[in-house]
């Protein structure tokens, strides 16, 4: 053991190797350390938030689903029923005016059928008095049966 | 091998044990042997050379790493790097409590300059004292016995001395910058023996101030003969080991591999009691 001035120089040495470690090599390492901890632990945490959203979302997109769902089905019932008023409304429509086209040809029918007995009606009474006026011509006096006559058109 | 008497086994350890030493005798500069009676003014050149040199390049490989250092996905290099770094800032964490930009620098460079320096006790000893006596005896024309080159700084007390003394001076300056000088003084002389009554306390001073001065004192000595200590008994081993012959080679390898754990051992152990001694240092509570 023969200390001397070498311990001198180590002493200076390790003072300098300790300050430039301090200085330059220790806290951009440390920095880099601790940034890229943090790094970490903000991705993760940001990662578990993803998540968290991406469930809620996915809820949220249930029962967004489930309500247009039942919104659709709402629709096609209200069409559904609808479609079978307007049908029906048209059944019934289209009825009303066959009856009514019904009834206004049965009224003409009626009315040339009436005017055509009338007038057939006069035309055998013409007829029936022209026969009897032929037949009864002589014997007849037309003054005097002409109320008869008058009954017997009046029942044909 | 030119000087006959130095061939003796003896002579052989004696050469590897020595350190190139560099002085001024008369005003100019002598080398080794005209240095013996240099007294404090000799400079372990080898030591030095190879402790600076370490450490430089401790230096230069974290501070290549430092500026390439990224946050996003590091090289492998930079986690390698890293995993020191995080090591030690583990255990300055855990024991250091108080705040201190200096502790893990400190403890870094102590760690990874130890190790570095343990390490070259790995290298087989005779290899570099070897072709240093060759360069010597090829380049500068002297006798290859004159030249002499220890390799391993930690293996020189003057170096481990300088660690220590530096890690006892920081130790003194934490205590005082806490604690303030009164604080210092106190620590230092009303424990552990403290009575209520004053003049009891203060005839009790003295006993603490012994104790306690000596409890200061060991902890850098403790430091300095601890690492010495180990690397050079290692050193030794390695050197009988070396001069066996043939044999050494299995008996090399086996000591190798057991010095492994001890160097990074020594080191780890060297930086841990230096954080906990400054972590001591730093609290109040005695």
């Amino acid at each position: 053991m023969n200390l001397n001035a070498t311990l001198l120089g180590e002493l200076i040495a390790f003072a300098v190797f300790v300050l430039f470690c301090m200085k330059f090599v220790w806290p951009p390492l440390n920095n880099a350390i601790e940034a890229r901890q943090k790094k970490i632990a903000d991705g993760l945490a940001a990662s578990d938030r993803a998540e968290k959203d991406l469930a809620l979302a996915q809820d949220k997109a249930k029962d967004q689903l489930k309500d247009a769902k039942a919104q659709a089905a709402d629709i096609i019932e209200q069409a559904k029923k609808r479609e079978a008023k307007m049908i029906d409304e048209a059944v019934h429509k289209a009825n009303a005016e066959r009856e009514n086209i019904l009834a206004i040809g049965r009224a003409e029918l009626e009315a040339e059928r009436n005017r055509l007995r009338e007038e057939l009606r006069k035309q055998v009474a013409a007829l029936a008095v022209a026969g009897a006026e032929k037949i009864l011509q002589r014997s007849i006096d037309e003054a005097a049966h002409s109320d008869i006559l008058e009954k017997l058109v009046q029942e044909l | 091998m030119a000087a006959g008497e130095e061939l003796t086994l003896s002579g052989h350890i004696q050469h590897h044990l020595t350190n190139a030493k560099m002085c001024t005798v008369d005003g100019s500069v002598a080398f080794n042997k005209a240095c013996s009676e240099a007294g404090f003014w000799t400079w372990h050149i080898d030591t030095l050379a190879w402790s600076i040199g370490l450490g430089l390049l401790f230096l230069w490989i974290f501070r290549s790493a430092a500026n390439k250092a990224t946050i996003g996905v590091p090289g492998k290099f930079q986690c390698f790097i890293e995993m020191i770094i995080e090591l030690v800032a583990t255990n300055v964490k855990d024991t250091y409590h108080g705040k201190s930009k200096l502790i893990a620098p400190l403890a870094l460079t102590i760690f990874v300059w130890v190790f570095l320096m343990n390490l070259m006790d790995l290298i087989p000893v005779d290899f570099l004292p070897a072709f240093a006596g060759l360069v010597g005896e090829q380049a500068f024309g002297m006798d290859s016995h004159d030249v002499y080159m220890k390799i391993v700084p930690t293996t020189d007390v003057n170096l481990t001395a300088a660690l220590a003394i530096g890690v006892f001076i920081l130790m003194i300056g934490y205590s005082i910058r806490i604690k303030g000088v009164l604080g210092f003084i106190k620590e230092l002389t009303l424990h552990p023996f403290s009575s209520k009554s004053v003049p009891l306390q203060i005839l009790l001073i003295p006993a603490n101030l012994i104790l306690e001065t000596i409890a200061l004192v060991a902890k850098p000595f403790s430091l300095a003969l601890r690492l010495f200590g180990n690397l050079y008994a290692g050193e030794m081993i390695f050197i009988l080991i070396g001069a066996i012959g043939l044999a050494q080679l299995p008996l090399h390898f086996v000591w190798a591999v057991f010095h492994i754990l001890v160097i990074v051992l020594q080191a780890f152990v060297f930086m841990m009691l230096t954080i906990v001694y400054l972590s001591m240092a730093s609290s109040d509570n005695h």
